[in-house]
């Protein structure tokens, strides 16, 4: 189990300003001269320190100066440093960095959303990703709970590194700052990171069998498929929970986008609202979703392409959602999130659904307005 | 703070019995058959077709040796030698009493398949106690088949599937609905008998809310399966609500009296409303586990669910006792013959020797004895309650966390559990699946353990903290006083570790041995 780590020494700087979020030098400069402080390096320091008390010696790669090895210096730990072209103080840095690290088996980064999308763009597929949170924004489902954590975390690793067992599906997530300095969230799913499954470890100590998620999944897929009539147009949002029931009929799903299915056949790809809204008009609409990992959004997040109008013409009623029972158990709280634009929708959709966990397995679940 | 035992376990490193002893050692040696004797039953009476052509494969040791190998065995396990607070499970002291009337010949020497006229005590005692079942419970009747908590659940499912057959609705109820914190064997048994289970999760008062029972009955609705109070000590206090809507939709309401300690005597599941109900007779009724079986799960129900009951079902007739098998519409065999009669005939003389008052007075002093729990946990940093924000006081059990000292020092329930046995304190009960609290554990003292006994667990529990802020390692790598360190779970995931009987050992150790000499 090799562990690297890499710091992004601007994350997290706009957030005590006022800013939204860091993305680009000019709003790192403008935190900065409204008086900033960096404080990725100092939480990326509390995770080490945690590692290096609970696993003394622990072997690190790590970037070079403030990408990380100024924050592990003096600490128990065997540091080696990656070679690197001197930092250009943006995000070709970070990208930079994962390269140098590549070798590793599981990169730790300190940032926000904005460095999980280039660490995760980086380092592509089959790289283990852990978040320590230091970012503005923190939608993606990456991130340990606390700097504490993530080390705690790493030490369970290497002291039973035959437990690890990885998850395939964590959303990288982030937010149009523009966007959202105008005042409205917009965030976008950018894809699927690897990461570590963070079991309890009671199944291994019972010998009990290990909760498929995937088979969960397929299996909940494949039973909603069989429920789907004719002449409703099913709307199969975003992430990989939702293409289940896509995979269970047989077809390709966008994953990343929106579609639609009428009577036995895909009828729009990756669509957009109006195109969407098109094929809705004269027919009962269903809204088949995921959930966001940690957060527990619904609709909103990553989804926006399902507009107010179309999810009027579903309503709570309408929506078929699949989640695993890990995906819920974690959620910062027992609630499901709905943000569509539409205040009054929010409250419309408020109340509890039915959320499909496994063949023959539901949770119900609270709808609660984001704003 | 009261004095830590220093405590160390028996080690004695014997091989297993099967390798202990040498060829010709015999535990008896009996005189060879008189004259006499040889010449009525022949020389070899067993017929030719029957004798074995091979000796059996048989440990060849003393009687003493026997005993001396048992005796040291018993000696290395670990189940309550010490201080045995483990949550959901109501340890109690297995009388010798009723061990001994389990002993007598009209138990132990008696075959259900004998005629019942030559079975009427112990049909009586069957009768009798399911008579005091019903005064707990307000159900009209009550049958020992299920051999465990889970079994009786399972029964529950399929008494529930032969109603709505009976009723020609099985095609329509197809769903369950349960509390996401129930006891996992009520899911569980609902989904072997094909039905949709729908899980309700906990909001703030620390069980769910009486909306989303609501929102999740309907006409699709077979039946609700219920613990109250749940495992995080937590009494529901909207219960008449909850069975008032699912009656409203026409479910069946099952109340699983897992965690009936601390309300015994008490409430009555046919005057909230319920259908049926099981109580186990291992954990409330001072039977013993025996390591997992064999227990009983005592299942009962009101009249009009009654025909749908495994068969048979003791009757009196008369003055006499019968086994009335002619059951039409009955759910079947749940499982053999009566079930664990011993168990059943332990539990009568618990409850004949508590009497109504005792049991009353049992259930306020488990409590009592929790909530001085509660009080002192809670004088200890680095541990947190569940649901912290409910203000109530919990029941017989309460549900804690030690996510602040896990987060402080890395070490865990797990560790500490580990650590416990090195005081002579046998490991706490954590969580049943899911954890929804992290780094769960659930004690529960019930009326067994004495003051002085609940006092010494704190303590030991307090001086494990202080050492895993001190010396962490001391912890993480224990046990060290007992005769095993850690188990290795993946082990049982690799069945050529791991044999249940000497041939599979002697099978997969031959195999291993020339796999390494290949």
């Amino acid at each position: 189990m090799k562990i690297g780590l890499i710091v992004n020494p601007v994350a997290g700087l706009g957030g005590a300003v006022g800013l939204k979020g860091t993305d680009g030098p000019e709003i790192v400069a403008e935190a900065l001269r409204r008086g900033a402080v960096a404080q990725s390096g100092l939480r990326a320091r509390r995770a080490m320190a945690r590692l290096a008390v609970r696993h003394p010696g622990a072997e690190v790669i790590v970037a070079p100066g403030a990408l990380g090895a100024d924050w592990v210096a003096g600490l128990e730990l065997r540091v080696r440093i990656a070679a690197l072209p001197a930092a250009q103080g943006s995000a070709q840095d970070t990208i930079a960095a994962v390269q140098a690290l590549r070798p590793c088996d599981l990169l730790v980064f300190a940032g926000g959303d904005g460095t999980a999308r280039d660490v995760a763009s980086a380092a592509g597929q089959g790289v283990g990703l852990m978040g320590i949170p230091c970012g503005v924004k923190m939608h993606s489902g990456v991130f340990a709970v606390s700097p504490e954590a993530a080390g705690s975390a790493l030490a369970d690793l290497l002291a039973d590194p035959a437990a690890l067992r990885w998850d395939d599906a964590a959303e990288i997530m982030d937010i149009d700052e523009d966007i959202l300095r105008a005042g409205r969230l917009a965030p976008r799913l950018y894809g699927y990171a690897r990461v570590p499954q963070l079991r309890s470890r009671m199944q291994a100590a019972k010998g009990g069998p290990r909760q498929d998620a995937a088979a969960a999944l397929a299996g909940a897929g494949a039973e909603i498929a069989r429920a789907l009539v004719r002449d409703t147009l099913y709307l199969i949002g975003p992430g990989t929970s939702a293409a289940a029931v896509l995979q269970a009929l047989g077809q390709r799903s966008t994953v990343l986008g929106t579609d639609a299915y009428l009577n036995g056949a895909i009828v729009a790809r990756d669509a957009r609202s109006q195109d969407l809204e098109r094929l809705a008009a004269g027919r009962p609409v269903q809204i088949i979703l995921g959930v966001t990992g940690r957060q527990g959004f619904l609709l909103g997040r990553g989804n926006q392409t399902l507009s107010a109008a179309l999810i009027a013409r579903a309503g709570r009623t309408g929506l078929i959602v699949l989640a695993t029972p890990e995906k819920l158990n974690a959620l910062a709280q027992p609630m499901l999130w709905v943000d569509t634009g539409d205040p009054g929708l929010d409250a419309q959709l408020s109340g509890f659904v039915q959320v499909h966990t496994g063949p023959k397995q539901r949770r119900m679940m609270r709808i609660g307005a984001a704003a | 703070m009261t004095r830590l035992p220093n405590f160390h376990a028996a080690k004695w490193d014997e091989p297993v019995v099967m390798q202990l002893g040498r060829p010709g050692g015999r535990g008896q040696l009996f005189p060879a058959p008189e004259p006499e004797v040889a010449e009525t039953v022949g020389a070899n009476p067993v017929p030719e077709a029957m004798r074995r052509k091979d000796r059996p494969v048989l440990p060849e040791i003393t009687e003493f040796e026997a005993q001396r190998h048992y005796l040291h065995l018993s000696q290395m396990t670990l189940g309550m030698m010490g201080v045995s607070l483990f949550g959901t499970c109501t340890m109690k002291y297995n009388s010798k009493t009723s061990e001994f009337a389990t002993w007598r010949p009209e138990i132990a020497e008696v075959h259900p398949y004998q005629h019942p006229d030559t079975l009427q005590g112990v049909l009586e005692i069957m009768h009798d106690f399911g008579g005091i079942l019903q005064s707990l419970s307000g159900m009209d009747q009550f049958v020992f088949q299920p051999g465990g908590g889970a079994d009786a659940a399972y029964t529950m499912t399929a008494v529930a599937r032969a109603y709505w057959a009976d009723r020609g609705q099985l095609g329509q109820r197809t769903e369950m609905v349960t509390s996401i914190q129930a006891h996992p064997c009520n899911p569980a048994t609902a989904a072997a008998a094909g039905f949709t289970v729908i899980n309700l999760p906990l909001e703030e008062n620390g069980y769910p809310s009486l909306e989303a029972l609501k929102a999740a009955v309907s006409e699709r609705t077979a039946l609700i399966m219920l613990n109250n109070p749940d495992d995080m000590g937590i009494y529901n206090p909207e219960i008449r609500d909850w069975v008032k809507a699912a009656k409203d939709v026409g479910a069946l309401c099952f109340y699983d009296h897992a965690n009936f300690n601390g309300v015994m005597g008490k409430l009555s599941a046919r005057e909230l409303g319920f259908d049926a109900c099981m109580f186990m007779l291992h954990k409330t009724f001072g039977a013993p586990k025996a390591g997992g079986g064999p227990a009983v799960g005592a299942f009962g129900c009101t009249a009009e669910l009654a025909p749908y009951m495994p068969a048979p079902i003791v009757v009196k007739q008369g003055d006499t006792y019968a086994l009335d098998e002619d059951r039409p519409k009955s759910c079947g065999k749940i499982r053999e013959f009566w079930g664990n009669v011993p168990q059943v005939v332990k539990a009568y003389a618990w409850a004949r020797a508590m009497g109504a008052e005792g049991i009353q007075m049992a259930s306020d002093i488990s409590v009592v004895a929790n909530n001085y729990m509660d009080h002192r946990l809670a004088q200890l940093p680095g541990i947190a309650r569940s649901n912290p924000d409910v203000t109530k006081r919990r029941m017989e059990m309460t549900r804690w966390s030690l996510a602040p000292l896990h987060e402080e020092t890395g070490i865990g329930t797990v560790e500490i559990a580990n650590r416990m046995a090195d005081y002579g304190i046998d490991p706490w009960w954590m969580s049943h699946e899911p954890w929804i609290v992290p780094q769960p554990f659930t004690p529960e003292a019930g009326e067994l353990w004495s003051k002085e006994d609940i006092d010494l667990w704190i303590d030991v529990l307090a001086k494990i903290m202080q050492e895993a802020r001190e010396n962490p390692e001391l912890v993480r790598t224990a046990p060290h006083n007992q005769p095993i360190a850690q188990v290795k779970g993946d082990a049982f995931e690799d069945p050529s570790q791991w044999a249940m009987t000497w041939r599979a050992f002697v099978r997969k150790r031959d195999q291993a041995a020339a796999q390494g000499a290949a």
